[in-house]
């Protein structure tokens, strides 16, 4: 089948590229561009491991096809930290143990910024309900929990 | 996935000729075409993404606030809409049942209506809205009743190449409520779904509206409940009498969520307490 030309923003670069339609978002970020630090876990939108910000929201790239993003500004891990400086919500991680074997991290940080992004102001159990869509296979969720309301508290006191 | 012919059409006649074509699926969201693709449960030739289409997105709130929400907004627009929530908080309650935030952001109430699941979130509280559907085809425009789309699982009235365009929402509700019966506070299909709206007038009911998803090959409304309840001061026994006619109207199956005598003794359940919080809304 014909490949379709897609203009991808990611991280702030821009990427022309000859894609399959059948494609997934996951699927050009990870093996057209490289950039593994998304990761695909069930492939069915229930683990929330693909995470990525399309224009602002996050959203499952394993249920987007790649053609259906072109134009639009996409944020993956990669993207978060600048000039070396990690993003806060990384560092919060970091510093409360919000990981373990890691593979649910970057999933869980990208939701955890756009909803950060939206409205630090949450409450532990709207932040509880709010990335329910994430999952994490060591069970890691009580110091993740603590990473997400620790990065808000900081977002909150430096706004 | 099996490849495709891949179509982002501007205008909605391009889309419905290409639509009625043999073997060609709408592309809304995505949350359910891109996965059934995957496991090869959906198997199309040519796939149209309805995206850069325009018009076909957004919520409008006229003066008389009836609303007008767009097939292809967002599920989590419909969630996180004061008019929506306001005035038809049923609607907004199963919009936020759906998946998670990362799947509201991309599935749209037309993709989630169109898909005809009888288990839908957005069902209910479309039914007791008494929401309109429009219809577009590249013959022209027509209109049909949220309660007369369904035909069976999965089934609908729409033709080839009739693509649905908005849902019309005529006159706010004095209250309404939600309930989605599941285990899991969120990623859990519907094991049912139950919605309940009422118009109350000097403490009489003037007009009630239920809808149940999940209990039969389609979602339906529980007339013979709604008649009951129009005219009549609630009461504790009124609202069990309506409970009783709702689950007389379902016919639920057995599958490996719950049993069929469950679905139907938590319809009655959930009518009377629907119904309970949407007066007490009023």
């Amino acid at each position: 089948m014909a490949k379709h030309p897609v203009s991808l923003k990611v991280n702030g670069d821009e990427h022309d590229l000859l894609i399959e339609p059948r494609k997934t978002l996951l699927a050009v970020l990870r093996d057209t561009i490289g950039l593994t630090g998304t990761k695909e876990g069930c492939s069915t939108g229930d683990c929330g491991a693909c995470t990525v910000i399309v224009d602002g929201k996050a959203v499952t790239s394993c249920m987007v096809l790649g053609v259906t993003a072109s134009g639009k500004e996409i944020t993956t891990i990669e993207g978060l930290a600048s000039d070396g400086e990690l993003h806060p919500i990384q560092q919060a991680f970091i510093d409360t143990g919000g990981y373990q074997c890691g593979f649910c991290t970057p999933g869980f940080i990208m939701a955890s910024k756009a909803l950060v992004d939206e409205n630090p102001d949450r409450t532990e159990e709207e932040f509880r309900f709010a990335l329910g869509g994430n999952i994490c296979r060591c069970t890691g969720y009580t110091k993740i929990l603590e990473a997400v309301l620790q990065a808000a508290e900081e977002i909150r006191t430096d706004s | 996935m099996k490849s495709f012919e891949f179509f982002e059409p501007t205008t909605l006649a391009e889309a419905s000729n290409l639509f009625a074509q043999e073997h060609a699926q709408l592309l809304a969201g995505g949350t359910d075409l891109v996965i059934g693709m995957k496991a090869y449960t959906e198997t199309p030739e040519t796939v149209i993404s309805l995206q850069k289409i325009p018009g076909l997105d957004g919520i409008t709130t006229d003066n008389d606030k009836s609303i007008s929400i767009g097939a292809m907004t967002k599920v989590r627009q419909v969630e996180l809409s004061e008019d929506i929530q306001q005035y038809h908080t049923a609607l907004a309650e199963g919009a936020s049942e759906i998946g998670s935030i990362q799947i509201r952001n991309l599935a749209t109430i037309g993709g989630n209506i169109a898909h005809a699941s009888p288990a839908a979130d957005t069902v209910a509280g479309l039914l007791v809205a008494d929401a309109q559907v429009d219809i577009a085809s590249a013959d022209g425009e027509r209109s049909v009743p949220i309660n007369e789309l369904f035909t069976g699982p999965g089934q609908t009235v729409l033709k080839p190449g009739e693509i649905i365009t908005q849902f019309r929402l005529p006159n706010p509700v004095s209250g309404s409520h939600y309930i989605k019966h599941k285990i899991r506070e969120v990623m859990d299909l519907a094991f049912i779904g139950v919605a309940s709206a009422v118009n109350v007038q000097n403490g009489v009911i003037k007009e009630a509206r239920i809808g149940l998803a999940a209990v039969a090959p389609t979602p339906i409304r529980a007339t013979e409940a709604e008649n009951l309840l129009s005219g009549k001061i609630p009461t504790p026994e009124l609202l069990a009498q309506a409970g009783e006619a709702a689950a007389a109207a379902t016919s639920p199956i057995s599958d490996l969520r719950c049993s069929a005598e469950h679905r139907k003794e938590m319809v009655d359940v959930l009518t009377r307490r629907t119904l309970q919080n949407a007066l007490d809304r009023v």
